[in-house]
């Protein structure tokens, strides 16, 4: 489907919609407003919702955001509890107890720590049973909800309350896991890695395959968060930006085992545009840490190159 | 007028989900509940139910889908034991506070550590207090009529709670055992449709579950809660009428084993209660006035029911097949003793925590047991409450 932003903006009104709490500057409403937009106005969708920032923060009794129904159970476990659903319209549907002309989507949201960590297990095995869902992680690096808590997806060196920058450790001294692989890895139909970037054009359009393509799909969406991240709210678009021009978050899909990268920079930015607007990575432009940003760069570096190899083969 | 069959607990149990016919099952496989799912499976491969059967990753994810599929407007079952049970733990609690009926058959075997799969009762005490309705079944045949009850109770307007049933692992689960099965159009009439009042899949009227409950609202919903577990002691009884008139087969909170003029009874739980009729019978024709109490209900728990039933005894062992290890009884001691306490029943009462971790448990040691309570109703005096029978020196 052709995308115009206008058009979207405008005949497809937000179905998660305002008064949830979530900060200014945050980039996971923008993510589930598009998601959602993404829906055919006809359809009727369930949003399944792991336990963190946007469920405390959009479904707090007796108020909700989400004109779809909606069911958040617990933290790890987003995804079984969608499949659950899912099941249920499948049995309902053949059995003749639902209206057949009418049509249902199931897409879960997590964020990292629902989706990479604690909930990687729900997640695999729903994935793997097939169900037709989509599964959405909004990745803001850390356990925000909590109080910014290092995941697997914090990026090495970050400086997180668990991973503090300290006069001996400086941040999390480890990798980020590359969970839009681990996703790969278990043959589903699509795969994709976005961001809310360029008139939400990736975003929407991964969006919409996501959810039309029967079977399970999945979305990574890099979404920050600037009191995890530390920078001022009105910069979210431009941090999106940086993360996609230092190729520190590339744009790609996997469909059917296919890699397709979205976009590749023309000048591809040194990650230290990304990093520096940052508080989380402030200790890395002491003197003296200069490794940490050369360390920072390979990782991004190798990781970019891999991704062209896969395209290639 | 009835099928006969023989089957195990486990048999009973999967053609018991058989004639429901749920919408969805989601299970994991643990010893001894495994062979339910197994033989479900296969109705779903022969096309003889209706089900979705979901093979999920764990038993955390079983009750996860479980609660989605319920949610969704559809009937959800699953089956467990033990660790399973403990695994779910976490979403036993939200599927009753969801307020999902969901029924499982729960397989009674000891929680780790150390691994052991044969039967006890700490995977049920563990889930006591989380808004789940308890029945228990001494036979193949409670295990099937249990469950058979279950959906009328469980999705009744005033309830609108989880249930699960219980049986006794290996035990029960997989003796193979007489058994009287309805036809197929009974159970279906009997078990009624499902037509959930709210659901997720309902188009028309979009729904939002599972709210962040603060301060202003928690208390209020938990007394919800709890105000459906009372409500639900009046429904249990008004199925098992119905019930009795389909089959013949009575059923109450308890059932009270040569009761009327008992001096000294033992209260138990699950297949125990077989063993304990024998040791009463033999009692009996020796002149002793013994009796048994079987508990059926444990939750909603039947306090004053049980207090009155107990009252006038000269003594009662209370039988836990599970330590509470709070230097004190077991749970169903504390909740019998309490609601006599309660109920202005002073009856000397002594605890056995028995059983544990498949420990078998003979006729022998029930009859030491009543031999105690003969000694307490003449001495009137109890050296230490808290005992075990079958533990080796």
């Amino acid at each position: 489907m052709a995308y115009n932003l206008k058009e979207v903006m405008a005949n497809r009104p937000s179905r998660f919609t305002a008064g949830h709490r979530m900060c200014a500057g945050c980039g996971a409403p923008p993510v589930a407003r598009m998601v959602l937009r993404a829906l055919r106005p006809e359809d009727h969708a369930v949003i399944s919702n792991a336990t963190g920032c946007m469920e405390v923060s959009s479904f707090m009794y007796p108020y909700t955001a989400w004109t779809d129904s909606y069911i958040h159970t617990a933290f790890e476990n987003a995804a079984s509890t969608c499949s659950g659903v899912e099941a249920a319209y499948r049995s309902l549907k053949k059995q003749g107890k639902l209206p057949e002309n009418e049509h249902t989507k199931f897409i879960t949201f997590g964020g990292d720590g629902g989706t990479y960590d604690i909930g990687i297990q729900a997640l695999s095995g729903a994935m793997e049973r097939g169900h037709d869902m989509v599964y959405v992680c909004y990745d803001n690096g850390a356990y925000m909800n909590t109080g910014i808590q290092r995941s697997s997806a914090t990026p090495k060196f970050a400086d997180t309350t668990t991973s503090p920058a300290g006069t001996v450790i400086p941040g999390k001294m480890q990798s980020r896991k590359d969970l839009t692989e681990v996703m790969a890895a278990h043959h589903l139909p699509y795969v994709a890695q976005t961001i809310a970037y360029a008139n939400f054009k990736d975003l929407y359009e991964k969006a919409e395959k996501a959810i039309y393509t029967e079977g399970p799909c999945f979305l990574n969406v890099l979404s920050p968060c600037p009191r995890g991240w530390g920078y001022p709210t009105d910069m979210l678009m431009q941090i999106n930006k940086l993360a996609v021009d230092t190729c520190y978050w590339p744009l790609y899909e996997v469909i059917d085992g296919k890699y397709v990268i979205n976009y590749k920079p023309a000048k591809k930015l040194p990650i230290e545009e990304f990093l520096k607007p940052q508080k989380r990575f402030k200790h890395m432009f002491k003197p003296g840490n200069e490794w940490m940003i050369e360390a920072f760069q390979k990782e991004v570096d190798d990781r970019w190159n891999a991704l062209l190899n896969l395209e290639q083969n | 007028m009835g099928i006969r069959e023989r089957l195990s607990g486990n048999e009973a149990a999967a053609i018991a989900m058989k004639q429901i016919n749920p919408d969805v099952v989601a299970a994991f496989p643990i010893t001894p509940s495994t062979e339910i799912p197994q033989y479900f499976s296969t109705f779903v491969s022969n096309g003889s139910v209706d089900t979705e059967f979901v093979a999920v990753e764990s038993e955390h994810s079983a009750m996860s889908a479980c609660v989605g599929a319920e949610a969704a407007g559809a009937r959800a079952m699953t089956a467990t034991s033990a660790n399973g049970l403990s695994f779910m733990w976490e979403m036993i609690y939200i599927a009753s506070s969801l307020r999902l009926p969901i029924v499982m058959s729960l397989v009674n075997r000891a929680v780790s550590g150390p691994l052991n799969i044969h039967n006890d009762h700490s995977d049920a005490m563990g889930v006591r207090d989380a808004g789940w309705i308890m029945l228990f079944s001494e036979n193949n045949q409670e295990a099937y009529d249990n469950l058979l009850m279950a959906h009328r109770i469980a999705e009744h307007k005033d309830v609108l709670l989880p249930l699960m049933v219980c049986q006794d692992g290996f035990i029960t689960s997989h003796s193979i055992e007489n058994i009287e099965l309805l036809e197929d159009e009974k159970v279906k009439e009997f078990v009624g449709t499902y037509h959930p009042e709210h659901y997720l899949l309902n188009m028309k009227e979009p729904m939002a579950i599972g709210p962040l409950d603060v301060q202003s609202y928690l208390f209020e919903h938990k007394y919800q809660q709890a105000e459906a577990m009372r409500n639900a002691k009046k429904v249990i009884l008004e199925v098992a009428k119905d019930f009795e008139k389909l089959t013949g087969r009575k059923y109450s909170f308890f059932e009270e084993y040569k009761m009327e003029d008992a001096e000294i009874a033992v209260v138990c739980m699950n297949s125990t209660a077989g063993t304990t009729k024998v040791v009463v019978d033999k009692l009996r024709e020796q002149g002793v006035k013994a009796g048994m109490v079987k508990i059926r209900v444990f939750r909603p728990f039947p306090a004053e029911e049980l207090a009155e039933a107990l009252g006038s005894l000269k003594a009662v062992a209370v039988m836990d097949k599970a330590d509470s290890l709070n230097a004190v009884g077991g749970a169903l001691f504390e909740d019998v003793t309490s609601g006599m306490y309660v109920a202005n029943k002073q009856v000397p009462a002594v605890n056995y925590v028995y059983g544990i971790g498949g420990r078998d448990t003979r006729e022998a040691d029930i009859l030491k047991v009543y031999s105690d309570l003969q000694e307490i109703a003449t001495t009137g005096t109890i050296d230490n409450p808290y005992r075990y029978v079958g533990l080796r020196k």
